[in-house]
Order: structure tokens, then sequence, then C-alpha cells
């Protein structure tokens, strides 16, 4: 495809665009004009960042006040959000980073730094840069613990600026390719040893060089982002916050395998992804960088997105293409793996939103060092959202190896309100729960497999010592019962029969046979399943039963629920002891009207009435902390009604 | 938040916009699903007279197209509310109590998950995720995320719109008069 002196063009072409980028840049760096940067993806728009924009607009407008406005996407840090940088070079300041702006917090940091020249500094994070005499960002264990591969653009470039994403090196990599052979790429992401991030952990390499080899004239690269899982949300921020990074991964891919179609799978649930996307696909293609003969190679790449509708199931690979194909989305047999029989019966490359966003680092910078980042079995770096009972939720890019502790306690704060550790969940629907002694696990694919969890595609739910682990493994089983395709009868039928032992357990109706019945089960369905998710279902049940087996027993034997969450086996009341007299906090957050006052003016739960939401434990005052919690129902002591006439 | 538009228009009127759209559109069996997708875009919903159309358009039978929609959970069958509530019940809202706010919906507008209120003002059904952990429990009314939901935001969220459409009316019966 190559001749003799195209090498040369390609790069003369790609350094056009670069400088070109590199002026717009050096245009707006030598303006003395403030730079204020919202992250707006769709968890800042969610915690009210456009009320945050316009009002920072407003204000800089009302003051007359000449700033530039700018948005990115997420920076991963959604306990802060709205995240807020202001970059005020005259002042002297380093940029800032201000963090849980509203709109009016936003309209009083504008008015005091750039009119008055106070940054206000107690709704300051930190500073974003090295500086000697102001503390930065990068002091806090949860930015510098992070290792961005992945996720290195997001919240740093502005997605739907093209020029913004080149003049910080973006495309290199792929005019970069485009001057060696595909064999060269093939043998580059081999040897960096990158596995899918997808989940399951197939070495990308060779899934490339299986598509490569195969013969056909057709091929295509699929980019899957149909991130089903509840609780994981890293591939929509990565196409919502850095675009272009994905979108050169598949260009490179494409130029590898051989194929001149790919398609994005999105969800359609993305709108935010779905319309940044197209937007910056089309200017991928003005530019020359996708499209019609790449930077004059004779290369060619087109590249549309198709809006998933919906199914969990839809993440399975074959699945997808059934699903891009018209038809439901069941998975069939493999072998033939979509490598060499995929989409329209051409060979297919199927690769994770994350997968294809590691590869232009690493053509950039070698297989070498992405080697040498994280363990050596999965080398790379893994982005984990890291959920539930967490001081810093949000999204964490690690390198691999790091252990479980690390990643919780250390990286993200630890157990908020002083409540002790429990479980966490990792890998969603598929994956288990770990108690406290696999906190020291390393993560990445093997270890994780082994404690019988795994990597899934990343989401980490942590646990304190209020959930309840039969409620989370009912809690799974009730979605993958729901998402099951029906195909396999395993699948199908045995999903909803383990949902039905795990209802009847959290209602404390179980019986002492079910726990052989709930593992032999998930044995059947783990055998009898075709693709990954039946095979995977009982993990939460299994990893559960395995290591809090007394939660299942004191559900079973004792009618008990040890952490006061399955709702039938609990009851609210309120200690009279503590119940301060004619105080009426609780009556009103009480949505069934449960709450009566008694004889001597304190308060009641009529436990017929009673929902068990826990809004009275949240409105009673503090020092008075008079709700309180019981399992089983029984223990709750009976307060007499008074009879009204 | 701006509701649906096409909420309340009658089947008649859905149909030909339907089979307006379907007019430049490819037979290719792939476009199924996006042809699907345009359709409830339009109608807000996926009405029977609709799957009967796309099943001539592609030359299938309506059980097939009715098969292909109902396997995906991002098409309606029944038509939506003014007010589209979606509750959460990823995992991190259901660690934080996300069935207890959509029991709270559900008991203050009288309807099911799945179902819509006989004024048709409200649409209550569940989600799996939509993505914004962090601010769990979450629901989305609209195109509008309420992050950190509580049974007593609840009513206020209820009780908010009851008072906008109060007004509304009330605005509109004083436009009335003045005529």
């Amino acid at each position: 495809m190559t001749e003799q002196n195209e090498p040369f063009r390609i790069r003369e072409k790609y350094e056009r665009l670069r400088r070109k980028a590199e002026e717009v840049k050096a245009a707006e760096a030598g303006s003395d004009e403030p730079v204020i940067t919202v992250a707006m993806a769709t968890c800042g728009i969610a915690s009210g960042a456009i009320d945050t924009f316009n009002s920072i607009k407003e204000t800089a407008q009302e003051l007359d006040l000449q700033v530039r406005l700018r948005t990115v996407g997420c920076t991963g840090h959604c306990y802060a959000e709205p995240v807020v940088v202001i970059d005020h070079p005259s002042s002297g300041f380093p940029p800032l980073m201000y963090h849980g702006v509203s709109s009016g917090k936003a309209r009083m940091i504008v008015k005091s730094f750039l009119r008055d020249g106070d940054p206000l500094f107690e709704h300051v994070l930190g500073a974003t840069t090295e500086s000697e005499d102001f503390p930065g960002v990068m002091d806090f264990p949860r930015f510098n613990r992070e290792k961005r591969v992945i996720m290195e653009t997001c919240g740093v470039v502005d997605p739907d600026h093209i020029l913004e994403y080149i003049a910080y090196g973006g495309y290199s990599a792929l005019a970069g390719s485009l001057e060696t052979t595909p064999a060269q790429i093939i043998e580059t992401i081999r040897s960096s040893g990158l596995r899918g991030r997808g989940g399951a952990g197939f070495e990308t390499g060779r899934k490339w060089a299986l598509a490569a080899e195969a013969p056909g004239d057709r091929k295509y690269v699929i980019c899957n982002a149909d991130e089903g899982d509840p609780g994981a949300y890293m591939d929509r921020t990565v196409l919502e916050s850095s675009p272009h990074q994905v979108i050169e991964g598949i260009a490179i891919c494409a130029y590898a395998v051989g194929a001149a179609e790919a398609v994005m799978y999105i969800r359609a649930e993305y709108p935010l992804a779905v319309s940044t996307v197209e937007r910056a696909l089309e200017q991928a293609e003005q530019n020359n960088l996708i499209g019609k003969n790449v930077l004059g190679t004779g290369f060619s790449i087109h590249i549309r997105v198709f809006k998933g509708s919906g199914a969990f199931v839809c993440g399975e690979e074959t699945a997808l293409i059934a699903s891009i194909q018209g038809e439901r989305g069941t998975p069939r047999y493999r072998p033939p793996y979509p490598a060499t029989r995929g989409l329209n019966g051409a060979p297919t490359v199927i690769n994770n939103v994350k997968t294809l966003a590691s590869v232009p680092p690493i053509i950039s910078r070698g297989a070498e060092w992405y080697r040498s980042i994280g363990a050596a079995g999965s080398p790379g770096t893994a982005v984990f959202s890291v959920v539930g009972d967490v001081v810093h939720p949000g999204l964490v890019e690690i390198p691999t190896g790091i252990s479980l502790r690390s990643l919780i306690f250390d990286v993200c704060g630890g157990i908020p309100r002083k409540k002790k550790f429990k479980a966490v969940q990792i890998g969603g629907p598929s994956g288990g729960c770990l108690s406290e002694e696999f906190l020291d696990v390393p993560v990445d694919f093997d270890s994780l497999r082994e404690a019988g969890a795994m990597m899934g595609s990343g989401g980490i739910v942590v646990m304190d010592e209020d959930s309840c682990m039969v409620d989370v493994a009912r809690y799974f089983l009730e979605f993958t019962r729901n998402e099951s395709c029906g195909k396999c009868t395993f699948c199908r039928i045995g999903t909803a029969q383990l949902l039905e032992i795990l209802n009847r357990i959290t209602i404390g109706e179980g019986k002492e046979e079910d726990l052989e019945m709930l593992e032999e089960l998930c044995e059947d369905i783990s055998a009898g399943s075709l693709c990954a998710l039946g095979k995977t279902a009982p993990n939460p049940v299994l990893t559960s039963l395995r290591y809090f087996r007394d939660e299942y027993e004191a559900h079973i034997l004792e009618g008990r629920c040890p952490a006061c969450v399955c709702r039938v086996l609990t009851a609210y009341y309120i200690d009279l002891d503590r119940c301060a007299r004619g105080c009426d906090a609780c009556v009103g957050s009480c949505p069934v009207e449960a709450i009566f006052t008694t004889a001597n003016r304190k308060k009641g739960v009529d436990q017929t009435l009673c929902v068990k939401c826990g809004e009275c434990a949240v409105a009673c005052p503090s020092e008075y902390d008079a709700v309180r919690r019981v399992s089983p129902p029984s223990l709750a002591p009976v307060v007499p009604k008074p009879v009204t006439e | 938040m701006a509701p649906s538009e096409n909420v309340l228009l009658d089947e008649d009127e859905l149909f030909a916009r339907v089979e307006d759209a379907l007019k430049h559109e490819t037979r290719d069996r792939a476009n199924l699903i996006p042809l699907l997708q345009t359709v409830q875009r339009l109608c807000s919903y996926i009405p029977e007279s609709a799957v009967r159309l796309l099943a001539g358009h592609f030359d299938i039978s309506p059980c097939e197209v009715y098969g292909v929609a109902t396997f995906y959970n991002q098409f309606r069958f029944n038509p939506p509310g003014r007010h589209q509530i979606k509750v959460c019940m990823g995992t991190a809202c259901h660690v934080r109590g996300g069935d207890i706010i959509l029991e709270n919906f559900s008991r203050k507008l009288g309807i099911d998950e799945g179902e819509t209120t006989e004024d048709r003002e409200f649409s209550l059904e569940r989600v799996a995720c939509v993505g914004c952990c962090a601010l769990a429990p979450v629901a989305v009314i609209g195109e509008t995320v309420h992050g950190k939901m509580a049974p007593s935001k609840v009513e206020g969220l209820i009780l908010g719109f009851q008072i906008e459409k109060d007004r509304a009316e009330r605005g509109k019966t004083q436009d009335d008069r003045t005529k």
C-alpha cells in the first residue's frame, strides 16, 4: 500500500496539521486573559455544571471581564463535581482547581478572583501545576497514585475541538503507524502485552493477528462501547472526554488488520457520548485523519456510529454483531470467532473503548514503556469506577497490580462516616463479592479470577457494614435474570430459580437445604450456558456464599438480617428514652404517616404502616438520635398508640 | 426540562409521521433497529401500527419486528407521560436505597413501574444504570438528573410539577377571562 516516498509525505502532512494546532494554542496562550475551564461530561452536568457554566458566563459579562471559557470532559473526580479550573496568569497564582462549584459559588469566585484578585482559598482543591509556594492537587493521593494512559487526555483537551488533541500530540501515533507496515504495528501491540480491557483479558495483539491473517477482502473493526454493567461508566467518560484518542486507536487497528470499515457501538442511553463522538468523527474526516485516502496514503477507513438499544448481553461480541445486523442480540457458538467470521461473515476485530484508547500511547512510546507499567502478567493501566461507600468516588486509573486495599483506602479515601469496611464487589453482575481478607489481592486479570471475582469492565462497589450480602447477590441475580437473552435453558430458567430462592431467603422464608441447592444450581448454570453472561451469572451468589455464609445462615435459621437491610426482616422503632417530648422532626419526613404521638407527647412507629425507608432516622436531630433499627422485627418494643376519637 | 411535545398526539398522526420517515429508508435488514429508534423518537413509543408498517417495509412478519423490539430495553410500547420518571437501579443506587426511591414514586403517583398515570402527566420506569453512580441514588425526570435522592425529595419534586401545572392552568383561565 505504501510507496517508497510515502513516509516522507505522511509526516509532512501531519506536521502541517500539528503546526496549525500549535499556532492556535500559542495565540491563546499569548493573550493575558484568564481561562476558565468547566468539566462538562454527563456526571458533571448531573451535578449542575451547566448552571455553573452559565453563571460564570453571565457574571463575566455583567462585570465586563475578559475571560475565555472552555469546556472539557470528565476529570474522573466525581466526588468534587462540578469542577472548575481558573488559570489567571496575571494574578501571579498557578491554575487553581475549585471543587463543588455551584452556580452561586461560581459567581462569587469569578467576582472575587477575577475582579478583586482574591482567589478564595477555602474553595480551592489545589493548584493543577507544581509550584513552590502553593499546594498542588498532585500532593493528594487521589491524584498522585493514579497513572493515566487511557484517560491521559480526559479533562485536559476539549473533546469538541480536534486541534486541542492534535496540539497535545494526538494523531501522531496514526501518522507514525502509517509509515510502518501493519505487521510491525501488530508486533508492537503483541510485545506490549496489552490485554483486552473489556473484561475477559484476551491478548489484543493475538486478536489483531488472527483478523489480519484471516482471508477476505472486507474486514471490520468494531469499538465496543455497549457498557451495560450497572455501576461502570468509564467507557462513556472516555468517549465524552477524549473521543479522538479512541478514533485514533480504531484507525490504527483498521490499518493493522486491513479493514476499511469500522463501527462504534455506543449505547443509546448515552446521548452525550453519541453526539460527542459524531462531532469528533466529522472533524477527523475534515482533517483527513479518517475517511478516504488518510494523510495521502491510499489507506481509507470509514467509521460510523451504531446506537445500541440497551441489552446487557450485547456486550458479548457475537450478540453485538447480531444486533448490528438487525437481529435480536443472542450470542452464537464460538468458534468461529469474530476475528475470522464476524460482521456480515467477514473477519472482525472487536475491542473495548479502553483497549483502543490504549493503542495510540503504546505506538507513540513503544511496547517497552507499556510493559514497564503495572503487573507482569497484565501490564498497563486499568480504569475503575469506584462507587458506593467511599469518601472519594469516581473514575480511577491505576497501574495493574496494586492491591485493593491501596485502591480503596489510599486512593479513594476509605469508608466514610467512620463505618467499617465489609465487602467489595468487582466486575458487576459477572464478578464477585470479596471480603476483607482479600484486600491485599493485587488488581489484575489473573489474581482476581483466582479469588472468584473478575476484572470485568471495572466497576467496583465498596460496601460498608450496613450492606447485606444476600441482598446484593439477589440484586445481581435480578439483573441477570432480566438480561438473560433466553437462548440457553440453564441461564434462562436457572437464574429465575436462583432468584426465587434468594427472594425467599431475604423475606425470611429460606430453608436449610436452600444453600446446597443454590450451590448446585450455580454449577449447572455455569456449565450449561453458551456465553459469558450465563457462565458468570452465578459468581455473585457463589462468592457471597463462600465468604459470607454466616449471613445466609442468619437469614435462614434466625430470620434475622445482620445488616438490617432486608426490609421484611427489620423494623424501625423510636427509643422513648432518647425521644424529645414535643419534637416533630420525624413526623413530616414519613411518607406514609406511620409515626404517631404517644400519650406523653413522644413518638412511636406504627409497624403496620411503616415501609422502612429510613427517612425518620435521617430526620431525627443528631442530639436525640432516637430512631433505632433492629432485626428480627420482633425485637422492636410495642408502643401503644393512643386511640383517637 | 421540555416535556415531549408529541406525547399527546393520536395514533393517526403518529402513523403518518412514521410512514413519511420510512419513504427514504433502505430495506436492508441492518436498518431495522435504527428505524425502530426513529419511530420511538417520533412517537415517544412504538405503536402497534408502526410495527405493522415496519414489517411491511422489510417484508418480514410483524411478530419478527415485535420480537426484535421487545428484546431491547430502549423500546417502550405504551405512551409515556408528559414527565418521564426513570429511577436508576444500578449497583451503587441499589446499595444506597434506590428501590425505596422507586417505591416512593410509585406510592405517590399511584402507579407501578412501567405504567403511566391516567392523566398522562407522569410515567414511571426503572433503568439499569444512568452512569452517575457517585450521585447515588439517582432519578432522571425528562432530561434532568436528580442526584442524592431521598423520599422527602420525591414528594418535593412531584409537588413542584403540580404547582407548575396549576399555575399554568390558572394563567390560561385568566387569559380566557381577559379575552
